[in-house]
């Protein structure tokens, strides 16, 4: 059998300077933070990250200095953090080159260059700055080719002159990296629970990248085909990663850790402190385990794992985590 | 702040339940508009369907989610997928009866800013985190129930940007737009309840709440309020409030 499986590290190390990528996951779910935390720790700069509603995957790269220019609809933990600390302040700071777009238009582009077409119509955004305002210059724009010349283009139907649509462009990434619950060693994958626009953006990069929770047989996943939605010639790295989207949830797998979260969103506000939480968590720890370690180790763990007769853990604390 | 046997977010979570019929199906963002779906799903609105974009439609809530990508927004689910299918297939379509929206300014309109504070985006003086899926809610709901904190600095004449549109310049400026359907039906804030006019689409205060004037609520607003014929909001009942409290959110995730 063609294996794919790949040591985390070195898969992240994939990922030049430079590179278009776009993480899967949304806001508080299915991030590949273990992969993440890789890529500061190799220093990656000027990376050019394409999202809808990414979270702290997002805002702990800017922090750390290694995002260049984003497109994105959305940049926060919800009710955990309705901000990105540190994407507020990169914006607010002029650190940051960025793109804003909704959550359904991005998927639209998403889904475009995973089609093969140049663009996508859509109803949505008319009337809104979204559409009317960019972000990004007509010189940004053109000083790049990974950006698109345009933001959008808004055209009545050839079918139906009445009919008025929203072009928005296809985006292709260099890479994707999603973060699931199973897979096989030859790129078979298995999203449990909401797929969020994971497919999408695997089938719209040149390298597919694959962390789970679980390396699982090939009659396991082959038995109900249905279930997976990427086909295993599009992965070209399967790494496996237990914990790997701490701390966020994982659907069947363990909820999301309130406290990491508030360690980091209180440690965020302030540059000081993130670069406190930043050695603390990231630079201090060489590997994966070390981090599950450093985070509170197996009792840590243990508290956030699933229920299996709900997916997450009923019992969680979310507000007043003292005491 | 409480108003008598009750808080102004258990006053705002019922009074955005109350906005949901029974059989709708309605489009939930994170906070109020989740405790005021999965109150109005056991009070009057039992068969209404409680989508997220995040991919899960007709969810039975057991306990509130912290984001619309939540685990805990599978519980119950008639269907999971991904934003692609929520977005095209179900808001695109017109499937969607009422969505739920909020945002850091609110204009006349209806027009709704979540991305920034400041004449230019491109140098803002307050970041937000974008529109999410607030702009595709507003343009592709069949209606829109806005949900905000009543400041008159947050009820401005125009808002800095206009991140979900509402009705835009007014009249029939949303249609004109391009926008084949929607718009806002009604503003739940801290203070009272908005509704708009149903030529010039212009908000109007309905109702004010317990505890204050319509006077009052007038000149916390950034704009001029029509108070005519304006009542005074209905107080939960202690079957809402039981419910919002023992059932809905007994952690105290978003109640106050």
């Amino acid at each position: 059998m063609n294996t794919k499986i790949t040591p985390l590290a070195q898969a992240a190390a994939l990922i030049p300077d430079g590179a278009t990528v776009s993480f899967g996951g949304f806001t508080t779910q299915r991030h590949p933070m273990a992969f993440v935390y890789e890529l500061i720790r190799l220093k990656r700069r000027n990376l050019y990250l394409f999202g809808h509603s990414p979270g702290g995957d997002w805002d702990i790269l800017i922090g750390a200095g290694c995002v260049k220019r984003v497109e994105l609809a959305y940049e926060a933990d919800e009710a955990f953090a309705t901000i990105g600390p540190r994407w507020r302040l990169a914006v607010q700071h002029g650190q940051i080159e960025w793109e804003d777009y909704s959550n359904f238009s991005m998927v639209a582009r998403f889904t475009a260059g995973a089609m093969g077409i140049p663009f996508m119509p859509m109803r949505s955004l008319l009337g809104s700055d979204v559409l009317a305002r960019q972000a990004l210059t007509a010189e940004q724009r053109a000083a790049d080719p990974r950006t698109s010349p345009l933001k959008s283009h808004v055209m009545q139907s050839p079918f139906d002159p009445r009919d008025r649509v929203v072009l928005v462009p296809a985006i292709h990434t260099e890479f994707a990296v999603l973060h699931v619950q199973k897979a096989t060693a030859n790129g078979i994958v298995r999203i449990e629970g909401q797929t969020f626009a994971d497919v999408q953006q695997a089938l719209c990069a040149d390298t597919v990248i694959v962390t789970c929770e679980e390396i699982v047989d090939e009659d396991v996943l082959r038995r109900e085909p249905e279930r997976n939605l990427i086909p295993y010639f599009a992965v070209k790295h399967v790494c496996h990663v237990p914990f790997g989207a701490h701390p966020y949830a994982v659907f069947n797998y363990y909820d999301y850790d309130p406290r990491q979260l508030k360690a980091y969103h209180d440690g965020a506000e302030d540059d000081a402190r993130f670069r406190q939480y930043l050695q603390r968590f990231v630079y201090a720890v060489k590997t994966h385990d070390e981090y599950l370690a450093a985070i509170g180790g197996t009792a840590r763990l243990d508290s956030l794992k699933a229920d299996p007769g709900y997916g997450y853990r009923p019992d969680l604390k979310r507000r007043r985590l003292e005491g | 702040m409480t108003t008598g046997a009750y808080t102004l977010t258990e006053l705002m979570a019922v009074t955005a339940a109350r906005e949901i019929q029974d059989g709708e199906v309605v489009f939930a963002g994170t906070g109020l508009p989740m405790l005021g779906a999965m109150l109005a799903q056991r009070t009057h609105a039992p068969q209404c369907c409680i989508i997220f974009e995040a991919g899960t439609v007709a969810c039975q809530l057991a306990h509130l989610p912290m984001s619309v990508g939540d685990p805990r927004a599978m519980r119950g689910a008639a269907v999971a997928a991904g934003l692609s299918e929520v977005f095209s297939y179900v808001l695109q379509a017109g499937r969607v009866d009422v969505g739920f929206l909020s945002g850091a300014q609110i204009d006349r309109f209806g027009n709704i800013n979540s991305t920034s504070i400041g004449a230019d985006p491109r140098h803002p003086s307050v970041r937000f985190p974008g529109s999410g899926g607030s702009c595709d809610i507003a343009c592709l709901s069949k209606r829109t129930v806005i949900i905000a904190l009543h400041e008159k600095r947050r009820f401005p004449a125009k808002t800095d940007y206009v991140t979900s549109p509402g009705w835009l310049e007014g009249g029939d400026s949303r249609i004109k737009a391009g926008l084949v359907r929607g718009g806002p039906s009604v503003v739940v804030t801290t203070k009272g309840v908005m509704r708009f006019h149903p030529d010039s689409k212009e908000m109007y205060l309905a109702s004010y709440h317990p505890g204050l004037t319509a006077q009052a609520v007038a000149d916390d607003t950034g704009f001029p309020l029509d108070t005519t014929g304006a009542t005074e909001t209905p107080a939960p009942t202690p079957a809402e409030l039981h419910i919002l409290r023992e059932v809905v959110d007994p952690e105290r995730v978003f109640l106050k």
